[in-house]
């Protein structure tokens, strides 16, 4: 585990080292985005409408007294996307998808030598193939999360008013009382740090894999699980960190 | 030329190559030979740096490359060609961007001049017309050849050939050979081709060493592979039907 460890922040050092020129990462961190920015946007959507229509009836459900204004509903469905579900969750989403896509791209690459090609020419091929991914990741993954919040409380808003579980407009009341716009900037550091995590573990084991497909598909499985745990202790330290009075 | 002296590798306790030394010389191709397992493929990926040996030197040209440092690696790399069993190509890059990428990558070059260098390249190596085909769409031998193709547009001093012929037929494979041969002649480099083929032992060995349990066991060219005296570089080159037809001839 600690030699595991070792090897994954070995791995991140050698993601700087020897370089090739910024116009050669330019294009390859631009496909990257679209890959992961446009290939994940439907999913994310359609996820994340689901949870906050999800969340808005269950939070009436749980609402047994009459005492309670029915904006409340809708401010714990803004809580909850924006805290956690939409940084979170759409992370483990990620990680399935983005992940396990970066984690079997780059094992095929491996067990068919195109890695070994990159070297011989002289190319850093982690530098080449792990940086875009990182970047276009970071870059990425925060509008996702953006799109996932909005869906989120359109979700919400949808399932909350067309059911008749709240109007409109003590559901938008509810969402525009007692903001506080820290949730915001802690949701896109959550985001920021989730992107890499997903993308580093995710290429650090598709990148080590060895054998044949077989251990494409085990890598794959590995990235997605190592990268969902380490999202876990993540969000709970973050959470301990900057939340925790 | 390449040398390398006292090479040694092991993989978890069990020896793949012992204290293996030899010069491969320019201009013509120089073959390592011997049946499946016998660290062919080790010795070379030890020669370009793939897998650092337990022991030994590799030389390029008088250059100390495994005590080199980064840089000094990077710099060797850069001229060197290598084809790949599978030809390695890049899934996602068509047969004109896989070709182009080391001078997309390692060169300035101005974009017409590449796609020049590119077309120039999948000419000689007898591939025209197909720069948009993506590697799915093309052929186990074509790929071998725009594998050529990619190893050598960036004029390289140093080619590495594992297996050339792996998985093709024996009239490819004759194409293969003979284009090797031609541009190690042609450009004057510095050729090793890892093969356990011997069609292409006796078409191509002008120089041959012949690895066996991880040792060189014998060292020549074809003219003198079929009487070494040695029993067994002798079992592998007359395991061949059609050798072993011709030494009862």
């Amino acid at each position: 585990m600690i030699q595991e460890i070792g090897k994954y922040f070995i791995f991140l050092g050698q993601l700087l080292a020897n370089r090739e020129t910024f116009k050669t990462y330019y294009k390859l961190i631009l496909d990257e985005c679209i890959s992961i920015g446009i290939g994940s946007l439907f999913l994310v959507a359609l996820v994340s409408t689901f949870m906050g229509a999800v969340t808005t009836v269950q939070t009436a459900y749980n609402m047994v007294s009459d005492f309670i204004p029915k904006y409340v509903i809708s401010q714990v469905v803004r809580e909850m996307i924006v805290l956690e579900l939409a940084p979170t969750i759409i992370a483990v989403i990620y990680a399935g998808k983005v992940g396990s896509s970066m984690a079997s791209g780059l094992g095929t690459m491996r067990i068919t030598e195109q890695i070994d090609a990159l070297e011989v020419m002289g190319i850093n091929s982690i530098s080449y193939l792990v940086l875009p991914k990182i970047v276009a990741s970071l870059l990425m993954y925060p509008l996702l999360v953006i799109v996932a919040g909005v869906c989120g409380m359109i979700g919400g808003y949808l399932a909350g008013t067309l059911t008749g579980i709240i109007t409109p407009n003590d559901y938008v009341y509810g969402l525009r009382s007692s903001y506080n716009p820290f949730t915001i900037q802690f949701a896109l550091l959550k985001s920021f740090v989730f992107a890499f995590l997903v993308s580093s573990i995710s290429s650090y084991k598709g990148y080590n894999t060895q054998g044949g497909a077989l251990e494409v598909g085990i890598s794959s499985t590995q990235a997605v699980t190592t990268s969902v745990i380490a999202v876990l202790i993540a969000d709970y330290l973050l959470a301990q960190l900057l939340l925790a009075k | 030329m390449i040398e390398i002296k006292n090479i040694s590798k092991s993989f978890a306790g069990k020896t793949i190559l012992k204290d293996i030394s030899g010069v491969f010389e320019k201009g013509k191709p120089n073959l390592l030979i011997g049946a499946s397992g016998t660290g062919k493929s080790v010795l070379m990926k030890c020669i370009v740096g793939l897998t650092h040996p337990d022991d030994g030197q590799v030389f390029y040209d008088g250059r100390d490359f495994t005590g080199s440092d980064r840089d000094t690696i990077i710099e060797i790399r850069r001229e060197m060609g290598m084809l790949f069993q599978g030809g390695a190509l890049f899934d996602s890059k068509n047969v004109e961007q896989n070709v182009m990428f080391p001078l997309n990558v390692l060169t300035r070059m101005p974009w017409p001049e590449k796609r020049e260098r590119v077309n120039f390249c999948l000419k000689r190596v007898g591939l025209e017309n197909i720069n948009s085909k993506m590697p799915s769409e093309i052929s186990g031998g074509m790929k071998k050849r725009v594998g050529i193709a990619r190893a050598i547009v960036n004029t390289p001093n140093y080619l590495f050939c594992d297996e050339p012929n792996s998985g093709l037929d024996p009239q490819t494979s004759i194409v293969i050979d003979e284009l090797i041969q031609d541009l190690s002649e042609d450009l004057d480099i510095t050729t090793i081709v890892v093969t356990h083929d011997m069609n292409s032992v006796m078409g191509i060995g002008e120089k041959i060493m012949f690895l066996y349990k991880g040792e060189k066991l014998w060292e020549g060219n074809k003219d003198d592979i079929t009487h070494s005296g040695v029993k067994e570089l002798d079992d592998f080159v007359f395991a061949n039907k059609v050798m072993n037809s011709l030494r009862e001839k």
